[in-house]
């Protein structure tokens, strides 16, 4: 695709910005301040008219000296009411917010109806035009750019502690209310560089979203730094390029839904963090509790009877735990197909090998009865229950040393014998 | 009907609705979940727009609504899945959902009877003009029909859930002990808030609903510590900030929802310093006739453990403060007898001893 100069210039904005905005996004979702960024973007407008209505031009720099101000002022306003007031933070964050931009609206209604007004353009910062990039602009955001990530890296063990562990910082002596000034300081400079291109609205998405998909992928914040300003860069990025190749598309909300698609993916998918596996691995669980429960009811009706070879109908095992009897087929599937049980019609048998694999689900069983019962001192009618839940979770290494511990009991507090341990090794854990 | 009337009375109830309801949200410190609806409801209002090909109001409020509830949903998720914060769950969740708004707006602006002026300013200036026809006869305003409609919405929830809502605000737990489920009411809650954004979008915008929703309510939070008058005093501030904003920006020709956003924080601003129970000088002159007993204590029983004169510039050095200090604290405590000058000194009085030997350290400060 041929890229217009226009074009070029709001992919190198997007870019940048998204990179700036993934890095200190990163440390505001850490230090729970996502919302600020916000609350900065819209008192950062009365900042512009005003820094407009002085100065009479839209250059660059006067209008983000102006916003910066302003910023910098609701951010204070934010801290102070909370600090000397009974308001709460999410009321002090929504009335800065709101007020700022309600005066920021006044004075822009009001320099619209100037003679020169019109020709302003401050309006490109309510949504972001980002096709209003100019070359300037772009210098502008580059040199703020470069001394924020300057800062960042200069100041990278400080800031890391101001997001996990304040306390620690002063400690050590370190002028944690500084740092968090200049933090905050940071913050304002890309949510106003973020103005031009995603404008008030949207900018807390360039700061929060990266960051938060970031955060999915990775416990160490070196890599979620440069992860979330890789997202943020690559939102960006394909969001400008979407958006210069459909018509009436506006730049600013496609990277926001670029980058919120990401988010998803990395909710869903991320290795470890992802819902998607935590939701497999709990069903690979249950499942694997079932299949034991099923091994040991099966082994338990067997002793109780001293007879192995006669299978067991459904009848016998529905009562057990009030299964029906579908339930009670679909659990025996797995168990057959690993041949551990053989399968008579609506009847269950274990096999030789289902035999020694129940043996050692039981044996966790009895033997944790054993220790509670002996080093809690716990009466014999009360162990049974925790057993229960103890037994899918024991690994064979604890059980034998449990066993070891407890001078290798013959039989369990309700007089029932301990199976021995497998012989060979191997199992399905 | 005369036009500013109409804006006057549309204004009004936009912020009583506004007001009553934004009130639980301060109390329950979730108003950035307001602030977040009211920027979620835009895609349901373009959609219900693309759906019905009509402004009609009722697809309006069910798609906003709708998508309210959305909004809540999914930040609940989020938040339960423990991946984020709550603050991140609502900073990511809003923008998503505002920026399908504004591409839908932008793909369709044709179909769309709303452009992004009218999002963030809001159209109250048109609503006299906007007017309800029906087999078509003219029933008035519309945005008065539906602003009163939600008003009065919102009145009867407020008065039918008051006990429900105040219990499940200030004591969830007990709340649910006694069988109101703090979970429906929370939805209920957050339908309200939808519904009045709705209302409320169409004539002041996305971002200065929110100066509706939590300026006036935490006004009256910095006034009362009373749920009954909180409510009072909330929608009272919201109709003043509409009504005076409405005058600021007829006189000097400027958005009438910027205005009133304004000077609902002017209002807040007033209260914030003024209050008489929680504002920032009651705070301070309190501080001070604190310090000025504390100082007058310290004075009494530094003039005991002497037990003679003291020359005031011995005072001063000792306790190291300035003169004026020093007589401020003093004029008090002569007033009182309670220490005579006595040459360039002071001494303790009979009356002062009998006091600092009758009276516990607690009393003493109130005898001051």
């Amino acid at each position: 695709m041929e890229l217009t100069f226009t074009a070029r210039n709001v992919l190198i904005g997007a870019t940048l910005l998204g990179a700036l905005g993934g890095t200190l996004g990163s440390f505001a979702l850490l230090r729970r301040q996502s919302l600020l960024g916000d609350a900065l973007a819209h008192a950062a407008l009365p900042g512009v008219c005003i820094a407009y209505l002085i100065t009479g031009t839209k250059s660059p720099l006067p209008l983000f000296a102006g916003a910066l101000a302003a910023g910098l002022l609701g951010s204070l306003l934010i801290l102070a009411t909370v600090r000397w007031s009974r308001i709460k933070e999410d009321s002090a964050i929504g009335i800065v917010l709101s007020v700022f931009f309600g005066i920021g609206i006044v004075l822009l209604t009001y320099i619209q109806k100037l003679p020169a007004g019109n020709q302003s353009g401050l309006d490109k910062f309510l949504f972001g035009q980002a096709a209003t990039l100019v070359v300037a602009d772009l210098q502008v955001m580059a040199v703020l750019g470069a001394i924020v990530i300057a800062f960042v890296v200069a100041f990278y063990k400080e800031f890391k502690l101001l997001a996990f562990d304040r306390e620690f910082g002063s400690s050590l002596g370190l002028p944690m209310r500084k740092l968090e000034v200049l933090l905050t300081l940071l913050l304002v400079v890309v949510v106003v560089v973020g103005l031009q291109t995603v404008g008030v609205v949207l900018i807390v998405a360039a700061l929060i979203t990266p960051a938060a998909a970031a955060r999915q992928w990775t416990d160490r914040l070196g890599a979620m730094l440069l992860l979330s300003a890789g997202i943020g860069a690559a939102a960006g990025a394909a969001g400008s390029l979407v958006s210069a190749s459909m018509a009436k598309l506006p730049t600013g909300p496609v990277i926001v839904l670029v980058s919120s698609s990401v988010l998803i993916v990395s909710l869903l998918l991320a290795p470890r963090r992802g819902i998607l596996w935590a939701r497999l691995r709990e069903r690979q669980v249950a499942e694997r509790i079932q299949r034991e429960n099923l091994l040991k009811d099966l082994y338990l009706l067997g002793e109780r009877r001293a007879d192995w070879d006669t299978a067991l109908t459904w009848p016998h095992l529905m009562g057990l735990r009030g299964q029906t009897g579908r339930e009670l087929a679909r659990n025996a599937r797995p168990l057959v197909a690993a041949g551990l049980a053989e399968r008579d019609g609506d009847a269950l048998r274990l096999t030789e090998d289902g035999r020694k694999e129940a043996e050692q689900v039981v044996r966790k069983h009895r033997i944790w009865e054993v220790y509670l019962s002996r080093r809690l001192e716990l009466p014999s009618d009360h162990v049974h229950r925790d057993a229960e839940a103890m037994e899918h979770a024991l690994t064979e290494a604890a059980v034998t040393e449990l066993e070891e511990a407890l001078g290798f009991p013959a039989v369990d507090p309700h007089g029932s014998p301990i199976p021995a341990r497998r012989a060979s090794g191997g199992g399905n854990r | 009907m005369s036009p500013t009337l109409v804006i006057l009375l549309v204004a009004s109830c936009v912020a009583a609705s506004c007001a009553l309801i934004g009130t639980f949200l301060v109390l329950r410190k979730m108003a950035l979940l307001g602030d977040a609806i009211s920027h979620a409801v835009l895609p349901g209002i373009v959609i219900a727009f693309l759906v019905t090909g009509s402004r009609s109001a009722l697809p309006m409020v069910l798609g906003a609504g709708a998508l309210g509830v959305l909004t809540v949903l999914l930040v609940e998720l989020f938040t339960r899945s423990r991946r984020l914060r709550e603050d991140a769950s609502i900073g990511v969740v809003f923008p998503a959902l505002f920026s399908l708004g504004v591409i839908l707006i932008s793909r369709y602006a044709a179909q769309v009877d709303l452009d992004l002026d009218c999002v963030l300013y809001g159209e109250i200036a048109y609503a006299p003009w906007d007017v309800l026809l029906i087999g078509g006869a003219d029933l008035g305003p519309k945005a008065l029909w539906v602003n009163g409609a939600v008003l009065l919405l919102d009145l009867l929830f407020v008065l039918i859930f008051f006990k429900e809502l105040k219990l499940s605000t200030f004591d969830a737990g007990l709340s649910a002990a006694l069988g109101f489920s703090p979970v429906v009411i929370h939805y209920l809650l957050m339908s309200a808030v939808s519904v009045t954004v709705v209302g409320a979008f169409e004539s002041v915008g996305a971002i200065l609903v929110v100066a509706m929703l939590v300026v006036p309510p935490a006004t009256a939070y910095l006034l009362t510590d009373r749920l009954g008058v909180m409510l009072g005093v909330a929608v009272g501030t919201g109709i003043a900030s509409a009504l005076l904003g409405y005058g600021m920006a007829r006189a000097l020709d400027v958005s009438i929802a910027g205005a009133m956003a304004t000077v609902a924080g002017l209002l807040f601003l007033a209260a914030l310093l003024l209050s008489p129970s929680h504002g920032l000088l009651a705070r301070l002159l309190q501080l001070r006739k604190m310090g000025r007993r504390l100082s007058g204590q310290l004075l009494l029983l530094h003039l005991r453990k002497e037990g003679e004169v003291v020359p005031t510039a011995m005072l001063e050095r000792r306790f190291g403060w300035s003169a004026r200090r020093l007589q401020t604290v003093l004029s008090g405590l002569l007033r009182t007898g309670l220490v005579e000058r006595e040459g360039g000194g002071l001494r303790l009085t009979p009356k002062g001893s009998e006091v600092l030997e009758t009276t516990g350290r607690a009393q003493l400060a109130h005898k001051l």
